[in-house]
């Protein structure tokens, strides 16, 4: 199937190219994330009705996971306001690039960093806390601000968005799994780029700023990086940018050789899977080893955490295509047949969330009218009972995820292994019996 | 600077200074009653202040389990606290005092622990005379073990007891009821033409006697809410909460040596006969309204008033004797 060009129509085209919708989108959003931090520090600290729990790790995630990471890939990152205030500030302007550039440091990330292992260390260090996170306010409240600060920081001190690119927990898998989202950013004609004089797109101009994400958009071939921030639409003066309606996965065809996009996939893919078992299943014991952060157990939690992840799954991984006859390195081959668990990993963090998700989101109408437990009955849905929503289409929709998720994978695998030019089959059985598991964990 | 750029800054600044201001605002001019189980806390703010005729208003809310709000002393129905929600409560007092607000629900091993106080001020009225509780004025050691030292071979029948008591010259005023145990009433009724069985069913009959349906009932709801979760259900000192007052009792390592070598995390069983039966109305009277000092025996007196604990003793007793008719 061809590509759609979305921005050929110009009502997309010029709601894109402005600055003020995407502002007053994300002026909305900033309103929300401040009003959660605010909620998690003063509201009530019963998980449930506090509007930071109730609208972050059930509303927030519901819609991330399920609806903008599958078909819009970095969606969200086009609207988070984690970067907005440090952004501004790192601009000395909110709105078009001010005559006088502001004087902050402006250094360039050290290249050691330029990478997503620090992502992959921030999502894991939420992750070994999300019991305790996913459930206390002030604990979410604090995580926030401290990503705002964070963010903020980084602005002061490096180059266009370094938090997002390198350190936001979030911003990592969403990048991920973008690589298989029917959405993209790219340019129009490589000869227009190569002959561009100053590559404003990157550098900025007076029309918009250089890429915050830090990318060359003449040379993007995948969703990976690009936040969807638009600011090369602005700067293009030769109107080369479109964004694309495509194929699922398109990204996926020419697989990545990096190593700390291959250990993202294992960890999405293991979390995925522990998360279904502590969060969801019967286990109570597994349960207060998670939540009783700093006792004994929650540290042989975190040591099996830990090995399933960097151990156990990389470990059968890699035995599985050890064997095979290749020219290809054992490294590069691992980091591209790692690919194939990138749909895998989204359908499982799909079939997690819906039961997630669906258990919960009677909560929401409660939070949305007492939003900080004072007592208020805004819309008249205070009272609203808690009650798991769409239970009897669950464990279908879940099956369909999974199993679809497997096949997906199974494609992606087949392609992977094309490229590489050894056989699927390995990643193929590996693939079928982690979806077993799965089933098993959520069924 | 441009214009645009000026009037954005303007506009992010006042929503963001609303977003911050206005729910703070709020939250500081709401006052909350915090309810959370006592390990975390117990009641927050738990001193309240209130004035005669004026009406106090409360909003109450649970910052962890279910919990339940009442005043000692008083006819309030409970109401529930539940987590993250807000109950309000509007108390009015005639009296000036300092009262006892109590939680309702059984909320943790240290439920009972969950006690404030309101203090009512206002125009001093008559001070009333206190009454003195019939264990201290007939000078009862209410630590000390009373057990019954003769007990039935089986459960005594007030019915039967009644049909004896009719042909026998049996009178039993409410003060001999409230100053003795069953096992002395046992003793003196020594009559010769009755059995050891027979005199123990005239004893539950007089027990009987002392009470009525309705007090028993009352008796019954109280225990059930307040009394059963250590002491059981059935009375067998195996409520939900024993296995954890065993083993808080354990820990602590808190024995106390006696004829009973008992734990002093242990609640009393009422379906021993040795225990309940050498027990005077007044020794439990005593017991509930000062608890038992070193054990985990909570104090009531600020809490149930002295009908109340009439109603609970004639329900303890009914775990020895058949009152059924």
């Amino acid at each position: 199937m061809a590509k759609i060009e979305l921005t050929r129509s110009p009502f997309i085209k010029n709601t894109l190219k402005s600055r003020y919708p995407q502002l007053a989108v994300f002026i909305v959003m900033l309103v929300g994330y401040i009003f959660a931090i605010l909620a998690g520090l003063i509201g009530t600290p019963v998980g449930s009705h506090n509007f930071s729990i109730v609208f972050v790790w059930i509303a927030w995630w519901a819609i991330l996971i399920l609806v903008v990471v599958p078909f819009f890939g970095r969606g969200w990152c086009a609207m988070c306001p984690i970067p907005l205030p440090g952004e501004w500030l790192q601009r000395g302007a909110v709105l078009a690039p001010p005559d006088k550039k502001p004087k902050w440091l402006n250094l360039r990330v050290p290249k050691m960093f330029r990478n997503i292992w620090l992502q992959n260390i921030s999502f894991l260090l939420l992750a070994l806390f999300s019991s305790v996170l996913l459930t206390t306010p002030s604990i979410t409240g604090i995580v926030l601000a401290a990503m705002l600060f964070a963010a903020i920081g980084l602005s002061m001190i490096f180059e266009r968005r370094a938090f997002c690119r390198y350190l936001c927990p979030v911003g990592g898998f969403i990048g991920l799994y973008s690589q298989a989202a029917p959405i993209e950013l790219r340019i129009k004609d490589k000869q227009v780029c190569v002959t561009c004089e100053g590559k404003p797109c990157y550098n900025g101009s007076s029309a918009g700023y250089g890429c915050p994400w830090d990318v060359f958009p003449g040379g993007l071939t995948k969703n990976t990086y690009c936040g969807l921030c638009m600011e090369c639409i602005r700067t293009c003066p030769h109107d080369n940018i479109a964004v694309n309606l495509r194929l699922f996965s398109a990204d996926l065809a020419k697989p990545s050789t990096r190593m700390d996009e291959a250990f993202k996939a294992f960890i999405m893919l293991g979390s995925a899977m522990i998360y279904a078992g502590v969060l969801l299943g019967p286990w109570g014991m597994l349960k207060d080893a998670a939540y009783n952060v700093g006792s004994n157990a929650w540290f042989v939690y975190v040591f099996i955490f830990l090995a399933i992840i960097f151990g156990i799954l990389p470990g059968i991984f890699t035995l599985g295509i050890v064997g095979i006859k290749s020219s290809t390195p054992l490294k590069h081959r691992f980091a591209s047949l790692s690919s194939a668990l990138i749909p895998l990993g989204l359908m499982f963090w799909v079939a997690f969330s819906l039961s997630f998700v669906l258990t919960n989101a009677s909560y929401i109408l409660a939070a949305l009218s007492d939003p900080l437990g004072l007592g208020w009955n805004l819309f008249g849905t205070a009272n609203t009972t808690w009650q798991p929503m769409l239970t009897p289409i669950l464990a279908p929709a879940q099956t369909l995820a999974l199993v679809g998720g497997l096949i997906w994978s199974a494609r992606t695998a087949q392609k992977a292994a094309n490229e590489v030019k050894v056989s699927s089959i390995p990643m193929v059985v590996y693939c079928f019996v982690l979806t077993s598991v799965m089933l098993w964990l959520l069924l | 600077m441009k214009r645009p750029e000026l009037l954005t800054r303007i506009l992010i600044t006042v929503v963001i200074v609303g977003v911050v201001g206005a729910p703070l605002y709020i939250w500081s001019r709401t006052p909350l009653i915090h309810a959370q189980m006592s390990e975390n806390g117990g009641w927050s703010p738990d001193v309240l202040r209130a004035e005669v005729g004026k009406p106090l208003h409360l909003k109450l809310t649970s910052d962890d389990v279910m919990h339940g709000f009442a005043v000692g002393q008083t006819d309030m129905e409970g109401i529930d606290v539940e987590p993250g929600k807000v109950s309000n409560v509007t108390l009015n007092f005639d009296k000036p005092g300092i009262y006892t607000f109590y939680c309702t629900r059984w909320c943790g091993l240290n439920h009972w622990r969950m006690r404030g106080t309101i203090e009512v001020s206002g125009s001093p009225s008559e001070p009333e005379p206190a009454t003195v509780p019939l264990y201290v004025s007939l000078n009862l050691d209410i630590d000390a073990p009373h057990d019954a030292r003769v007990i039935p071979s089986s459960q005594p029948s007030a019915m039967r007891g009644q049909g004896l008591a009719i042909e026998l010259p049996v009178n039993l005023s409410a003060e001999y009821y409230h100053a003795h145990s069953p096992q002395q009433a046992f003793n003196d009724l020594s009559n010769p033409s009755l059995t050891d069985s027979q005199r123990w069913d005239v004893v539950a009959y007089l027990w009987q006697s002392n009470t009525d349906q309705e007090s028993l009932a009352n008796g019954k709801q109280l225990y059930a809410q307040n009394c059963a979760a250590c002491h059981g259900e059935n009375g067998a000192g195996d409520g939900v909460f024993d296995d954890d007052l065993k083993a808080a009792g354990d820990a602590s390592a808190q024995t106390m040596t006696g004829a009973q070598d008992m734990k002093m995390q242990t609640p009393a069983n009422f379906t021993d006969p040795t225990r309940i039966l050498g027990a005077s109305p007044a020794l439990l009277q005593g017991k509930i309204l000062r608890g038992g000092m070193g054990t985990g025996m909570p104090m009531w007196g600020s809490i149930f008033t002295e009908d109340q604990i009439r109603d609970l003793i004639a329900y303890i007793y009914s775990f020895q004797f058949d009152y059924e008719k």
